[in-house]
């Protein structure tokens, strides 16, 4: 187990893995997001309460999902780069923060522009609104630390320190709506209850949520496959994939 | 032992403290945190008096009282141990209404009433569309009706 | 259609949190794309520099 690890912890095999993975995992998010937002706009029957205007949860909820997913993938990075200094888990760190920052971004808006008719405000100060809000901070200053410090491997680390400081916000965020009194309601979807959301409607919901999890993951490969041609620039594997681009590509 | 080993102790030993130092100022931030006060907290004197605070519970059937000019409104708040009248004058949210969720933004005036500037409803984590809606409210109505 | 669209009289609201969530996802896939392509290209001149003068 440990030596399959070790081969894919190798910048080259993970590039070459990657590459390979890349056009599958793209027909695959198209397809998903076709499926889900045909069936979240069109085929998912309107909300007895909230009408048409629920179906931002086709965007909300899979934004807010991988908000927390993506920083968790980096925590879990954060922690490899700090113990075992692997240089793939300083580049998927590195580059998988601004892909988090926009989930979240993503999640705020829509949950904005969804509360201004459903509650009647744009924003409160509740415990849930109020953590998301922080994790977007988070993510702007683990980028802004990164970028700050011009050596990459120093840069990762401290970016890895922070990351893993910012960890205790997602299960606040998480269980934000049950520890406190907010205005965001609570989980519709959660682990040991029956989801309290009509079949029709979850499942376009579910089909969004891996969208946004394969979407994710065909990004971050090709901003990994970029950050690796940058730390190994002078590994002869690369000149030989980059001669080996055929002159039209260039 | 391995210098990466002390590594991981140091790193899993911060992460712990930091956790354990995050659940203390939450714990410590707790009142600021609650975004309202149900109607019992407010009948036990825990809301404030001076200051503008949120009101949190259910519109109860029946209390919700307009006049016919403007936009005054009356209603009563409950969270189904005590109750609080609140008196609003605006517009409110599309998603007001007897028995939905409300959380008043407001405080309580010389003489005691409870004035809110601010009326925001809460909806709940589910989602159903009409006729199911209207299932189980005829299921809830027969289920009332069985001796 | 036209039902579709007027999204029961919430049209604003939904299709500006679309819109805004296909310029998001969008900006995300370019930004990835771009960040391969450049990586590249910048090799690739790297390279064509190291041929030109093997001296060098």
């Amino acid at each position: 187990m440990f030596a399959f690890l070790h081969k894919y912890a190798s910048l080259m095999h993970f590039y070459r893995l990657s590459a390979r993975l890349a056009p599958w995992l793209t027909a695959l998010t198209a397809v998903l997001l076709a499926g889900g937002l045909v069936g979240g706009l069109a085929l998912a029957p309107a909300d007895y309460q909230q009408g048409d205007s629920f179906r931002i949860i086709y965007l909300h909820v899979p934004s807010a999902w991988m908000s927390l997913f993506v920083y968790m993938c980096m925590a879990g990075a954060a922690f490899t780069t700090l113990v075992w200094r692997i240089k793939l888990a300083e580049i998927a760190l590195r580059e998988s923060a601004p892909l988090g920052a926009a989930f979240t971004f993503l999640a705020l808006v829509t949950g904005s522009i969804w509360g201004k008719p459903m509650w009647g405000t744009w924003w409160v100060w509740d415990a849930r609104l109020t953590s998301e809000l922080i994790l977007l901070f988070l993510y702007f200053g683990i980028i802004a630390l990164d970028g700050a410090i011009d050596d990459r491997r120093m840069g990762a680390r401290a970016a890895a320190v922070l990351t893993l400081i910012g960890v205790v916000n997602i299960p606040i965020i998480h269980y934000s709506v049950e520890w406190w009194s907010t205005l965001h309601q609570g989980p519709t979807v959660s682990k040991f209850d029956k989801p309290s959301i009509d079949t029709r409607m979850l499942i376009p919901l579910l089909v969004m949520v891996v969208a946004f999890t394969t979407y994710y993951a065909a990004a971050l490969g090709a901003r990994m496959r970029a950050g690796i041609l940058a730390y190994d620039h002078k590994a002869s594997w690369v000149r030989a994939l980059v001669r080996g681009r055929s002159p039209e590509h260039a | 032992m391995t210098p990466r080993r002390k590594r991981l102790i140091v790193i899993l030993l911060s992460i712990a403290g930091l956790g354990i130092a995050a659940g203390l100022i939450l714990t410590a931030f707790n009142k600021n945190l609650m975004y309202f006060y149900s109607p019992t907290e407010v009948a036990a004197g825990e809301a404030p008096q001076n200051r503008p605070f949120r009101l949190g519970g259910m519109v109860v059937e029946g209390s919700v009282m307009r006049q016919p000019q403007g936009l005054t409104v009356w209603f009563t708040l409950t969270d189904f141990n005590k109750e609080q009248v609140v008196y609003y004058e605006g517009i409110l949210p599309d998603l007001f209404r007897e028995g939905q969720g409300i959380v008043a933004n407001g405080q309580f005036n010389e003489t005691g009433v409870f004035v809110a500037s601010e009326v925001l409803a809460k909806h709940d984590e589910n989602y159903m569309p009409p006729e199911v809606a209207d299932a189980v409210a005829a299921g809830k109505a027969a289920g009332d009706h069985t001796p | 259609m036209h039902e579709f669209l007027a999204m029961g009289g919430y049209a604003a609201y939904v299709w500006t949190s679309y819109g805004i969530g296909a310029l998001v996802l969008g900006m995300m896939a370019l930004g990835a794309r771009r960040a391969e392509r450049k990586a590249l290209d910048a090799l690739a001149e790297d390279l064509a520099g190291d041929d030109d003068d093997p001296t060098a």
